[in-house]
Parts: C-alpha cells; structure tokens; sequence
C-alpha cells in the first residue's frame, strides 16, 4: 500500500535527532512536526524570520504580525527568536540549519531537484526554496513517486525548470526510501506491501537495489 | 534631528515617474500600508517596486498593480495575485525572480556599500543565466549585485523622533535590511514616540537609516492566511 501523506511526514520525522534545527517546507513537510519523536527536541525554522516556531494559535488568538513562510498564522515557542531575511538566510546559507524538508516536482538520480515553476502554468516564484537547496547540508525530499496519470517522477532528467542541482540527499516517497548517491537511487526501504518490482517500475532513473530490501517501520 | 513628518503625503514626496522603490512586508505581514494608500493616491507611475511579494489583488502592493502604476517587480515570491499573472501573462509587467535569500542579501549590500557578492543559490538553474560563475570551497557560486533604491519604504512597530525603529515579530522580515538601502527610508510606525523614550539596546534599525517617519494610522493589519488550532 502506497503511504498517505502522513506516514510520508511520518516516516521523515524518523530522520529527526535531538537539538536539530529544522526548516520544512510547505505541504507534507509541514506535517513532519506533528510526528516529532518523544524524547527529541527540534527547533523549526522559518525562513520568513523566526526560530522556535510552534503550533497554529487557538482560536482567536492569530496575529497577523507572527506568520510562517506559508503566510498561516503561527504561534512561537518558550526560546524562541524573530530576525530579519537577510539573517534568516545566512543560517540557512551558512550551513547552520541542520535539515531541510521539501516537496518537489521532479528529482533525478543525481539529486537535482525541480520544485518551483510549470512553464506556462505556474509562474509563482522560487521563494526561498533555491537559497534552501543550494545550501542546506541536508536535504530530504517528501513527495509523490508518480504523477496522477502515472508518470514517474524520479528521473534521468529533470523536465521542469530546476531548482539546484546535485543537492538531494534523501527521497520519502508514497512508495519508498531512497538514498541519493554518486551512483544513482539507492533504494533503503519499501512502503509496507510494496515490493521492489513494482518500485522499479515506476523509477526512470538508475534505481540501486543491494540485498534484502526491508519495509518500512512506523 | 528631527525626522517627522505629518503624515504618508508628507512622507513619499518626491516619488516620481519611474523612480525604483523598496518596499518592506512579507506576504501582508509588516507591509507599510499608509504608504502604499497614498502612493495610490497620488497617481505616480512606471514604477520599479523591489518586495518579496506583490501583494494580494485588493491590499498591498495589489492596489498599485490594479491601477497599474507599476512597471517591474523584483520579487521571489508572487503567487498570491491574480491581477498580477494577467499583467505579466498580457506583457503588461516586467517581472525580475529573484531567490528570497539572495534578495534579502542584495538588498543588505546594497546598504553595506557592498557592490556585490557571490551566493551559491541558483546555480544550474535559469536564475544562473548571464551570470559570472566561481568556484569556492568546491561549490559552484554566482556572483549577485547590490540593490539600492531611490526610496525605501519601511513599517516598523515602534519608532523615535530620530528614526531609530523596533519591529514586531515577524513583521520584520525585509524592512530591516530594506531601511538600510533607500536614498531616501520612509519609515511608518504603529507609535510614534520621542527619542530616548525606545530602550538603545533593542533599536533594530538604528536612526541614521532613516530620513522621514511618521505616525500611521487605520492600520488594518490583514491576514492573509488565517490558520487556527
């Protein structure tokens, strides 16, 4: 059985360690901080200014001057900082964020990533999201292994406008994980159910199977 | 010493046609509204309005865009506009994308007296074209030139008869950086009170930045996003 996008972000969360700084992305990455382990203690970043961001505020309690890179209201955790962008950027260029979670249209094997623009369709902006790649000394990747109509998306190339390139280390798809390497996707585990036939067939790029390949764990 | 001026008209006199503006905000989080009402107001025109968004259709910057009276954005990020995707899928604005870091960062040297810099965000990619390519610590860097502005527009929450400015939460975003690379700074604050009333040791962005703040008022503070538990 394919993951929900739940267990994707639930899966990533295995990835946490203790005094981490951590920037998620929009989408599934920001559903990783609800699956926070017990006993770790992370610290979300922001990159629209602000350190220690906590959950959405109760209701009534929004303030339009505390928002997350999403533009949601948000709320700030006890220990918690506000900044400006040109010093959010420099932690995040200075390699100081610990991990990187974001979503992504297409990945190849090589880990480029393209995320930000369907030539024709979305023409939005890149936000923050190419200073994030370009520099994050760690970066996992949360999306769909296949397009709606069943295309992969894990790739020789990428066909969308990148992003960055050679920067993806980690991919949690619906269907597996999967370790960037020099020599291509290195397939660590599989969703429960999902064997590694049906995951070859549905990667483009060079897929790496070594030995047993075992199932995920929640 | 004394830097107030009586209200928004007051304070983008001297704006003109064409003229190139920083404007503070993230989405419509710390967007200097008084300022963006009277540039409305006052009809000015062929603007280059550098922000990290455009606004949404009926607030921000989305009112200068619905009476088109802008030319160019320089932005990273802006989605959240349908006005703005018509005039730029119609040819009828100039749209410069730039990575949010970068942006942050072009408009810091700017202040600094930096004229540019190398980042390596965006190589590989089409924001890389044109651009001078080095080598550093293994990694591939593009060099990126400082922006300044013949006006900068910020809005912080406090600030002093001698412009010194406190921002509030993340309402600070790019105003800090952004007050530093103006000609001219226009600062517009939530309270207005005289020097030496503002704690030195929490001043954000120091007086010598700014040359013109005043008292806004009716601040309607919008949430774009409303999120609750």
């Amino acid at each position: 059985m394919a993951l929900t996008k739940e267990q994707i972000a639930q899966r990533i969360a295995q990835e946490l360690k203790d005094g981490y700084y951590v920037n998620l992305g929009i989408g599934i990455p920001t559903l990783v901080a609800n699956y926070v382990p017990d006993g770790i203690e992370v610290v979300l970043q922001s990159e629209n200014g602000m350190l220690g961001m906590g959950p959405f505020p109760e209701k009534g309690q929004a303030d339009a001057d505390m928002i997350n890179a999403g533009k949601q209201t948000v709320t700030v955790l006890p220990g918690g900082s506000f900044f400006d962008s040109s010093t959010s950027f420099a932690m995040i260029r200075g390699g100081h964020v610990d991990l990187t979670v974001l979503g992504a249209f297409e990945v190849t094997d090589k880990g480029d990533i393209a995320s930000w623009k369907i030539p024709g369709k979305m023409v939005k902006g890149m936000g923050g999201a190419m200073d994030l790649v370009a520099s994050a000394k760690n970066i996992v990747v949360a999306m769909q292994h296949c397009s709606k109509d069943g295309q992969s998306k894990l790739l020789k190339e990428c066909t969308l406008p990148l992003t960055g390139v050679r920067c993806v280390k980690k991919i949690v798809s619906d269907l597996a994980v999967i370790e960037v390497t020099d020599d291509g996707f290195k397939l660590l585990e599989r969703a429960p159910g999902v064997s590694v036939e049906e995951i070859k067939s549905v990667t483009e790029g060079r897929l790496i199977v070594e030995g047993e390949i075992p199932e995920m764990q929640f | 010493m004394n830097k107030v001026v009586k209200n928004a008209t007051e304070a983008i006199s001297g704006i003109a046609d064409g003229m190139t503006l920083m404007v503070g905000g993230f989405g419509l989080s710390g967007i200097p509204e008084n300022s963006i009402t009277a540039l409305v107001e006052s009809g000015v025109k062929d603007l280059t309005c550098i922000s990290n968004n455009a606004g949404v259709d009926d607030f921000g910057l989305g009112l200068l865009l619905q009476k088109r009276q802008i030319r160019k954005m320089i932005s990273s990020y802006v989605g959240e506009n349908v006005e703005f995707e018509r005039q730029l899928l119609a040819g009828e604005l100039e749209v410069d994308l730039i990575p949010q870091g970068t942006l942050a960062e072009r408009c810091r040297a700017g202040g600094a007296g930096i004229p540019a810099f190398f980042v390596p965000a965006g190589y590989g990619t089409e924001v890389a074209e044109g651009k001078e390519v080095r080598e550093y610590n293994g990694k591939p860097h593009l060099l990126e030139l400082a922006l300044t502005a013949d006006f900068a527009i910020v809005k912080a929450w406090k600030g002093d008869t001698h412009g010194n400015l406190i921002y509030r939460h993340t309402a600070n975003n790019f105003n800090q950086a952004m007050a530093t690379a103006g000609k001219i700074t226009i600062a517009e604050v939530e309270e207005l009170v005289q020097a030496g009333e503002l704690d030195p040791n929490q001043i954000h962005t120091p007086g010598i930045f700014v040359q013109r703040i005043f008292q806004g008022k009716d601040y309607e503070k919008r949430i774009e996003r409303l999120t609750e538990r």
